[in-house]
């Protein structure tokens, strides 16, 4: 199987843009990982056997067609869910044998989610939506800063139901880069956009990928947005079938879906 | 100070579901109110009797006897463990009523000169006490006074010791030893026709052959002194004086009326609040953890952004706070009102002095306590079921339900459904536990206004069986005392009289192995047809020509039972002890009786054929001639009606009627509600993006609501029978707790309130259907596909 390797990912760092923190040592590291969902009749293997690390300021693209384990790999990431076997690191941390308690301060702390769906609460504004998490982070930015680097400064007090797709995304992402995160991790953020606000919206993630540093993880099965990365990491049932290394990010007005 | 974002939410989420955490409020306030009412009306009316009792000196033991010179007192007074003794004449007199068509009667009891009685106070209501010196003075029992409506200063004429005497009144009373004043023979008070008299021994003395006698005694007992041991003295003392048997409290009949009728009190304040308390538990329990369930994805959104367990727990625990807050609030603030309304309406009825109602917050707090202990468990399994998930899987929808055709349609039933029924019949299926939990809810309101109504067949049944069935008479005759059988002639004899039925009453001691019980046989003619011994299931016993017959419930107080033999003291004439047969037992509801044979009772008293009233059926036509006669008669002592009692007793039942259906129906409409509500509100959020499809389709509006409502149908059209059974079965308990010696209230359940008990609730559950209808119309069909809850 084809893993990656810290220093394949080393050799692939740096686009030469801004210098910057993107340069870094491993932040998260995966050995062996596997999962499997039990379904009752069937047992489902998610994930075999799979090797990752994330970089200090990286921008990593998983990308992988339904049911490749890319979702999966990105829970077990972001402390979401638990592998079956193998372990993870964050750091020193080893969230492997960390129980619901730890995970949820890892998250809490590290971590920061921007779903598909958005998921954001219905019965808050914009701006509280950003609240709900910069009041339990330990340096978090005014949400309206947040929402300012989103490009939603104007649509503070708007409830999720009176936003368009695209803004709700990205006051997800807003919610998400508020604590000042760690770890940035993207399931699908365009899954639910068209093309347009779709490309709004990774240019929102990518801006902010290079602003504050932050390691980015973005799930995908648009073959389209891997150039966007750093490197590329393709799945296929359960496993890593290939990790590519751009020397070139991409621009936004190259990708087209 | 700022609102944290997540209590914003919670006062937002809060807000939406206002409805639904409204109805389970009410829910809470009903069963707190409950509690708080009928609990805090029966500590209040516990708190009122003792000090009643203490203030006005109600006496320990009793006793009549024929009469005893006053010097007697100072020997009873020596008798060890009595601390005050008080001694007093008493007689009845016929009352001379002109603006009634039958003579009265008055019990006429004296109380000392110059002081207040040390033992069997009077309290005064209006008015004033007797003055010393002052023969013609008199003070009436206050609901005689009322009930005729006497004023102070009014005169009232009586027959005296057969001398006719105007008195005239000077105030009105009660008194604990009066408080329930029933004429001789009689069951229940007739307040218009008979009430108590109290005034100096001056004019009642002279009734007795000796000047200074007494013919009752009423003693007060000291401190850690032997009931049993003073009656057995006090026997002894009164023995060679005609004493007719010393009685305790127990035996007291306003005593154990008033007793009997505060157990019930309690056991009603007790039982009623613990069912509704248990009910709105279970609701609580039922509606929260659905309602939190529903909020499933957003408990993984919260769990991802890093929220902990504790804080997610405590967030949701919101909801069971809020609805069980509002709802004690709600249910304080009610107890306040009905709390006192009660106690307005037992204030009348039962006629304490000091009778007030005060808010018991330990009362509220037992009953919050509970309601919150049984939301939080509710609310937070809920909370624990969707927080023990990884939060990927909470944020994902739930995956559709692996569904398979139930049993019902493996037995075939699912051919003859349409496709909407088949989905109804598959949705219940699915869920077997919750929609059988959700239909138990509704059956418990159906249980609910089963024990609220069915109280009132039983007290109907119990009325029809003593006016229509054994209360067969027109007017029932007591005399001034014994007299000779002939007077059955004289009575038949009376124009408009068809049929005359003496009765003879023996007061008696019966003896049971160490067991024994002061009560009157009543003697009747063997084919007695105007008075008939009923048992519960309409048979009519016959009376033997030997031996006994005993209401069930004496027959079980003695342990005996038929065929056993009992020591029957006669406790007038020679006084004389026979073993008598009890030859039946009757499971009569009325008060607790003796019959036998008027000539087996002369056998035991060795008198001649004697009567102490009768029966007497008339031409229906000449009832008020029949009345005026008897008025003049000078040896009848009183006449009662029947018909009036019937007539005074179903206006009673119809009043309190009216006030429990209220509130009964109020309350259980309340429940099947927020049980109806809330289960189709949150089947509507649980199942909105399939019902959007359906209508996406092309179903119309009444399509799908069919299939919203057609499951809540099924659902309460099952509640029902099981609520009617599991309402038989606490009413039946709630019987065992309420009937007593003064009635015990049979347990049938008519049809009448089977069908009411039906209606009230299918109406609610249309009522819950038609709220949430709105909600269902008002449906975005492209907002509810797109997005997801």
């Amino acid at each position: 199987m084809v893993g990656s390797t810290p220093g394949r990912g080393d050799a692939g760092k740096g686009t030469g843009e801004g210098g910057g923190p993107r340069l870094g040592a491993t932040v998260l590291e995966a050995r062996d990982l596997s999962k499997i969902y039990d379904m009752g009749e069937v047992q489902v293997e998610a994930l075999r056997s799979v090797d990752l690390d994330l970089y200090s300021g990286e921008l990593t693209v998983l990308l992988g067609a339904s049911g490749s384990g890319k979702s999966t790999l990105l829970n077990i990431v972001g402390g979401l869910d638990r592998p079956t076997s193998g372990t993870l690191h964050y750091g020193d941390w080893d969230l492997s044998e960390a129980d619901d308690h730890e995970l949820t301060l890892y998250r809490r702390r590290y971590v920061g989610f921007v779903f598909q769906l958005y998921n954001l609460i219905p019965s808050l504004t914009a701006r509280e939506n950003v609240s709900l998490v910069s009041e339990i982070a330990r340096d978090p930015m005014r949400p309206e800063e947040a929402l300012e680097l989103v490009g939603l400064g104007d649509r503070l007090d708007h409830f999720p139901a009176q936003l368009s797709g695209g803004e709700q995304q990205r006051v997800a992402i807003a919610r998400a880069v508020a604590k000042r995160p760690e770890l940035m991790l993207c399931d699908e953020p365009t899954g639910a956009l068209d093309v347009k606000t779709g490309k709004l919206v990774l240019a929102v993630l990518d801006q902010v990928n290079r602003e504050t540093g932050t390691t980015t993880a973005i799930i995908t099965h648009n073959v389209a947005i891997g150039g966007l990365g750093d490197r590329v990491i393709r799945m296929s049932s359960g496993e890593i079938a290939e990790v590519t290394v751009n020397h070139e990010r991409s621009s936004l007005d190259e990708v087209e879906w | 100070m700022r609102i944290r974002a997540l209590d914003r939410k919670m006062l937002r989420e809060l807000w939406r579901l206002r409805g639904q955490l409204l109805s389970i409020g009410l829910v809470v306030a009903t069963a707190v109110m409950m509690l708080v009412t009928m609990r805090g009306t029966f500590e209040a009316l516990f708190e009122a009797r003792a000090a009643y009792y203490r203030d006005y000196r109600l006496g320990d033991v009793w006793s009549t006897l024929e009469q005893a010179p006053e010097s007697l007192r100072e020997r009873i007074a020596r008798i060890p463990g009595v601390a005050a003794v008080e001694t007093r004449v008493t007689t009845f007199a016929t009352l001379d009523l002109p603006w009634l068509d039958a003579p009265g009667q008055g019990l006429f009891v004296s109380v000392p000169e110059g002081r207040r009685a040390a033992v069997d106070d009077i309290h005064i209501r209006e008015g004033r006490y007797v003055r010393a010196g002052r023969a013609s003075e008199v003070v009436v029992s206050e609901n005689f006074f009322l009930s005729n409506g006497l004023q102070v200063g009014d005169t009232i004429r009586a027959v005296l010791n057969g001398i006719r005497r105007d008195m005239r009144i000077v105030g009105s009373a009660i008194s604990p030893a009066h408080s329930y004043a029933v004429p001789p023979g009689a069951l229940y008070p007739d307040d218009e026709r008979y009430g108590v008299f109290w005034m100096s021994r001056e004019v009642l003395g002279p009734n007795l052959q000796a000047d200074d006698a007494f013919n009752e005694v009423a003693v007060r007992l000291g401190r850690g002194a032997s009931e049993t041991a003073v009656i057995r003295e006090l026997d002894r003392v009164l023995d060679p004086y005609g004493g007719l048997g010393a009685y305790g409290r127990p035996d007291q009949l306003s005593y154990k009326i008033l007793n009997d009728e505060l157990n019930q009190n309690r056991s009603m304040g007790t039982a009623f609040p613990l069912v509704f308390l248990g009910v709105a538990a279970f609701l609580l329990n039922l509606v929260l953890s659905r309602l939190i369930a529903t909020q499933r994805t957003e408990i993984g959104a919260l769990k991802a952004v890093g929220y902990t367990n504790r804080e997610i727990g405590v967030h949701f625990l919101s909801y069971s706070v809020a609805a069980v807050g509002l709802g004690t609030l709600l249910g304080a603030l009610g107890g306040v009102w009905a709390g006192d309304a009660m106690i307005d309406l037992y204030g009348v009825y039962f006629n304490f002095p000091a009778l007030e109602h005060r808010l018991s917050w330990t009362l509220v707090a037992i009953g919050g306590g509970i309601s919150l202990v049984a939301a939080v468990l509710g609310g937070g399994g809920a909370v624990r079921r969707a927080a023990s998930l990884p939060p990927a899987e909470a944020m994902r929808p739930e995956p559709p339900d692996r569904f398979t055709p139930g049993w019902v349609e493996r037995v075939g039933v699912g051919d003859m459904l349409s496709t909407s029924g088949r989905l109804i019949l598959r949705n219940l299926e699915r869920r077997p536990v919750r929609a059988m939990m959700s239909s138990l809810g509704v059956a418990f309101s159906v249980a609910i206004l089963v024990i609220g109504m069915f109280m009132f067949d039983g007290m109907e049944l119990m009325i029809d069986l003593q006016f229509e069935v054994a209360q067969r008479e027109d007017l029932t005759v007591a005399f001034n005392r014994d007299l000779g059988d002939e007077v059955r002639y004289d009575l038949a004899r009376m124009p408009g009289v068809t049929r005359v039925e003496p009765f003879h009453i023996v007061p008696v001691r019966l003896h049971a192995g160490h067991r024994e019980r002061e009560l009157a046989i009543t003697g009747l003619e063997p084919d007695s047809r105007l008075r008939r011994i009923v048992s519960e299931n309409r048979r009519i016993h016959p009376i033997p020509l030997e031996g006994l017959i005993l209401s069930a419930i004496l027959a079980d107080r003695l342990g005996v039972a038929q065929g056993d033999t009992l020591g029957v003291e006669a406790l007038t004439g020679l006084r004389r002890t026979e073993r008598i047969a009890v030859a039946d037992v009757v499971h009569d509801l009325m008060g607790i009786s003796a019959y036998m044979s008027m000539d087996a009772l002369r056998r035991l008293t060795r008198e001649g054929p004697r009567a102490t009233g009768a029966y007497l059926l008339t031409d229906g036509a000449r009832l008020n001639e029949v009345n005026q006669e008897l008025k003049q008669a000078p040896g009848v002592a009183s006449v009662a009606s029947p018909a009036t009692m019937q007539a005074s007793f179903e206006t009673q039942l119809e009043d309190s009627l009216f006030i429990a259906i209220f509130f009964i129906v109020g309350f259980a409409s309340i429940i099947s509600v927020a049980i109806i509500y809330n289960g189709t509100r949150i089947a509507l959020s649980e199942r909105g993006r399939e019902l959007a499809s359906l209508r996406v389709l092309g179903f119309t509006r009444k399509e799908v609501s069919t299939l919203l409502f057609g499951e809540q149908a099924v659902i309460t059209l099952f509640a029902i029978p099981v609520g009617w059974g599991i309402g038989y079965a606490l009413a039946y308990l709630l019987l065992t707790s309420l009937n007593s010696e003064t009635y015990r209230i049979p347990l049938v359940v008519s049809g009448q309130t089977y069908f009411w008990t039906a209606a009230i609730t299918l109406a609610a559950a249309v009522a819950s259907a038609m709220l949430v209808r709105r909600r269902l119309n008002r449906m975005d069909l492209i907002a509810v596909l797109k997005t997801r809850e």
